[in-house]
Order: structure tokens, then sequence, then C-alpha cells
């Protein structure tokens, strides 16, 4: 759970906090110590940048859901970053690697990058050992590739992303006229339903 | 009149995206998006489809219902939202969403309970709520008897369900006969034309040692699918209707009875049922019937305020404002498992235990 505030510029205050089972109280608290570090109201604000994942469903809707009602009440743009592109930003690696972070069920959402700044493949979610082959020999960043050594023996930091990373990026793009990804979820799964046993059909019409 | 609090309520405890605006007991906009359509397939609610569906239609919705108003989000006094009981991961991207637009606004926020906002939704329909009030509650997620003083501090649990709702009980037996889900509306439809007498089903906890106010509908469930298997194991055509009509006299004969009793022992003279079950026209008449007979006036909302809405939860927060009540902190959690002795979850100073075992899967 990351905020940041940043003034076109540069970020200027910023809050990371690591608890994934508090996203719906943590988040609101943290925008509003943010923005009282940095002595401003949610009104200065001119636009909202969120991370769209892939990640935990529950954490990124309340993100996406957060941003969403900040730019319907302020009427502001709210733009969405690809999260994985957010940790590629931090890695700040010249060279191609991998993006990796954990998606549990002993799977990984991960990218690959000709840069810090250029993603070459649709982020996905796989089990490591499925992957192996296209991401061997390729330096990896994030939570998922240090899980899994075997597939990603040259795993580093940064682990998480982080909020100040993704408006550095975003305010990057904008800056040079590029279009951000709508605020909308990359879930990369099919919903978990299990589809109720059926009575034989015998009934009349 | 203007005087009178205006508030916006967010609901989304299950598969309704629900944004209503009230100004004080006077109703102004009720605009839902439903996700039914997306479960039925499933025959049942699927909760990370909910979830899902949530999320994209909450901003529509709320600009629709400001649009239906006819007023200005800077005009409202407080956002109220559906703080619990529901699908610990719907409940939380409609707490996400008020918090968010309440801090953005500056405005009060207020985390209301479900059920106490489906008894005060009646205030829109019939105007204040008498106090005290004897509350039916019945539908997909619950079957309650409740009693209130005060619906903004004291509602107190007389009887609930042991095992399903009786809504729960009305989808089973619908796809049992293949009538497809929601099971409530084609039943009632179906039983119509059927006789409530033809077959005899059991009435669940009616014993002279059962609990008096409390419920269980999942014997007549099994003892309805048994019935309907056994006409099917021999090859004879299964009446439908007949089914149909009896399997909901024998539930709304136990609700109906039980509620009458309550109001009786505890010398109540109004009887509100709620719900969606509530929308039954056999529960509806028999409630009627017997409420008349025993003296009790019964308040039951139009159809589309007894389901769930998001009219029902800015009722309640209107209420809150009305009676100045402390509002929510910006902490506030979904909690899916809110009891229903807590009409409203003020501001704490402690941290809050998280109840959802699912809410972050
Ligand atoms: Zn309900």
């Amino acid at each position: 759970m990351t905020v940041a505030l940043h003034d076109g510029t540069d970020v200027i205050a910023s809050s990371s906090q690591v608890d994934a089972r508090r996203h719906g109280e943590l988040l609101l608290p943290a925008v509003d110590r943010v923005l009282g570090e940095a002595g401003l109201a949610l009104g200065a604000v001119t636009g909202v940048v969120v991370g769209i994942g892939p990640g935990p469903y529950t954490g990124l809707r309340v993100g996406l859901m957060t941003a969403d009602t900040f730019g319907l009440a302020l009427g502001v743009p709210v733009h969405g970053v690809c999260t994985l592109d957010g940790l590629a930003y931090a890695a700040d690696l010249p060279g191609p690697f991998v993006v990796a972070t954990d998606a549990r069920r002993k799977e990984v959402y991960w990218a690959r990058y000709a840069d810090s700044r250029t993603r070459v493949t649709d982020p996905a979610v796989d089990r490591p050992a499925d992957i192996a082959e296209q991401v061997e020999g390729l330096p990896a960043v994030g939570a998922g590739a240090l899980l899994y050594p075997d597939t990603f023996p040259q795993a580093h930091e940064p682990e998480h992303v982080s909020a100040a990373a993704l408006a550095r990026l975003a305010a990057e793009k904008l800056a040079r006229g590029e279009e951000l990804p709508a605020p909308r979820p990359l879930y990369l799964r099919r919903p978990d339903a299990q589809v109720p046993k059926n009575y034989k059909v015998v009934t009349p019409k | 009149m203007t005087d009178e609090p205006l508030v916006l309520g967010i609901e989304t405890s299950c598969d309704e995206t629900g944004v209503g605006v009230v100004r004080g007991t006077t109703l102004l906009a009720d605009a839902v998006a439903s996700s039914v359509d997306e479960h039925a397939r499933f025959g049942g609610v699927v909760p990370e489809v909910a979830s899902r569906a949530h999320l994209e239609a909450m901003v529509p919705t709320i600009d629709r219902a400001l649009k239906e108003a006819g007023v200005s989000a800077t005009d409202l006094d407080g956002i109220a939202v559906t703080a619990g009981p529901g699908l610990a991961g719907a409940l939380l991207v409609g707490v996400s969403a008020a918090k968010a637009y309440a801090y953005a606004l500056g405005k009060p926020l207020y985390g209301v309970n479900h059920l106490a906002s489906h008894i005060c939704v009646d205030q829109l329909e019939h105007g204040a709520l008498p106090e005290p009030t004897m509350a039916l509650l019945v539908s997909g997620g619950h079957s309650s008897l409740l009693l209130s003083s005060d619906i903004t501090s004291d509602v107190r649990p007389m009887g609930a369900t042991i095992d399903d709702a009786a809504g729960e009980a009305f989808d089973k037996i619908a796809r049992v006969l293949n009538l497809g889900f929601p099971g409530g509306p084609v039943i009632d439809r179906y039983a119509r034309e059927g006789d409530p007498e033809a077959i005899a089903f059991p009435r669940g906890l009616t014993g002279p040692r059962d609990p008096v106010y409390d419920f269980s509908f999942s014997g007549l469930k099994t003892a309805v699918a048994r019935w309907i298997e056994a006409k099917r194991a021999a090859g004879e055509e299964v009446p439908v209707r007949d089914v149909a009509a009896s399997f909901q006299e024998a539930v709304v004969d136990v609700l109906t009875r039980k509620a009458v009793r309550a109001c009786k022992d505890e010398g109540v003279d109004h009887l509100m049922i709620g719900g969606g079950v509530a929308a039954n026209s056999r529960l509806r008449a028999l409630a009627q019937e017997r409420c008349e007979a025993a003296g009790i006036r019964l308040r039951v909302p139009r159809p589309k305020l007894c389901t769930d809405n998001g009219a029902m939860v800015a009722a309640l927060g209107a209420e809150m404002v009305a009676r100045n009540r402390p509002a929510s902190s910006w902490d506030l959690s979904a909690d899916s498992s809110l009891p229903v002795t807590e009409p409203h979850v003020p501001g704490h100073d402690h941290v809050h235990e998280i109840s959802g075992e699912n809410l972050y899967s």
C-alpha cells in the first residue's frame, strides 16, 4: 500500500507500508498523511495515478475505487499505470530484464522489458517453471522473482512497487504527451466460480 | 424541509450496486446497477463476480443518482455506506468509494449497518418509524426478527434463521424445479396458479420446545427437494405450481406467525417487513391478514425499496445526521459480520479487527 504526491517536477511526499491485509483501512489515512506532510489539501491535486495491477484483486480494487472516486469528486483525470511498469521504472536497468511479482497459488505476474521504460510482452500470470525458458539468463526484479530463485537466479531489488515510481513514470509519460491506460484493473485471471450441479430437466413447461 | 439532512448512500453488500439520495425522510434518487444476470448461470451470487461488477458500476451509478436527485455533490450533508454485514470483498468496494468520496468532498462519512438500513428505508415510504418497531427482514442473505426503539442506536435481535436464509430456500427450490435464478419472483408467479394446501410441507421450528422467534428453512428445503425427486423417480409429472404454492406457504406461514407472535409478546403495535423476500405477494397478503386480526399496523415498503438499494443506506445516514451521531473515521473498514446490534460504526481510537476471512484473497 503506497501513496505519493508529485508536483510535476518530482515526488514531494510519500508513504509505503507492506500490509496486504489492511489496504481498505490504511489507504485513506495514508493519503491524508502524505497531503499533510506536503501542507496541501486534496483539492490541490490536478490528476490521479493508480496502479492497475496485475496484483491481488482486493487491494487492487481498493486503490482503483479510491482513485476513481477522487476523480469523480474533484473533476480531475484518473490515469492507470501497469504495476509491473512501475517496478521496471524503479529498477532503473539499461538492458533487457524481467519483472515478476507474487501472484500467489505458486504463480507470478510477469513481463519482459527491453529497458526500464520499455515493456516487450503483455503482463501474464504463470507458474515460474513454465516460463523458465522465456526468462533464462535475464536479471529479474520484484517479489515474485525473489520468491523463485530456481527460475530467477539473478533476482534483486526492488521487491515492491512504490507510488513514487508510478507517479514519476506517469508524470514523465504525460509530459511527453503519451496516453496512459484507463484506470481499469488487469485481473489476468477469470473469477473463481463454482457452477452448482444442476438437476436433470424433467419439469414440464 | 430543506433543513433536513441531504445524504447520499452507497450499498454494495451483495450483487446490487446501489446509490441513493435522500433529504431527511424524502426519497430523491434510487439508482441501482445489478449484476444478477452475471450470477444467473452460476445459480447464486459469486463474490468475485459481484466485486468486479461493483467497481465498474460505482462511478456511473453515483453520477446517475445525483442527476436523478437534481442535487450537487457539494450540497450533501454526509455520505453513508454499508459497512456490513455482507460479502467482504463487495462491501470493501463500496466502503472504499464512500471514504474517498466523502474525503474529497470534505463531508462526514457514516458507515452503517445493512440490516438497520433495511428497516430505516420504510421512513421514505411511510414517514418516521414508530418507536419501537418490530421488523421482519427476509432476503437471500438474511432472515431476522428485530426490535428497534431507535434505529440509530438500538436494534435488538429477537430471532434469526439457524441455517439458511428464506431467500436461499426460494433459490434452491427454483433450481430444483429448473425455474432459474433468482428464485423468489418466479416461485411467486407459479404459486399464484397453484394450491398452497396441495402438499403438507414441514414448518420449521414450530414445535412446543423450539425457539419461539428463530427460523429454520434447511429442513423444508430438503423435504421439498426429496418430494420432487421422488415424483421424478416414479416417472410422474411434477406439479410445479402446487409445489411452488405449498413450499411458499410453508415459508410465509412460519415467518408471519413468528413475527406477529413477537409483536404480541413485546406489546409492539407496528410490524415492518423488509428485504428482497418482502416483495413476495403471498408474504404481503398473509402478513396483512394476520396483522389486521391481531390489531397490528403493517408497514411494507414498495418492492424496489425492499431489495438492496442505496436509498436505504442514505435513509439511515440521514437519521444519523439528524440525531447527531458521530461520523465514522477514515480508517473505517468493511466488516462482513458486523453485528446487527451496531446500527453504525462511529469513529474510534482503537484498531478495528478485521472479521472477514476471505477479505484479502
Ligand atoms: Zn439485504
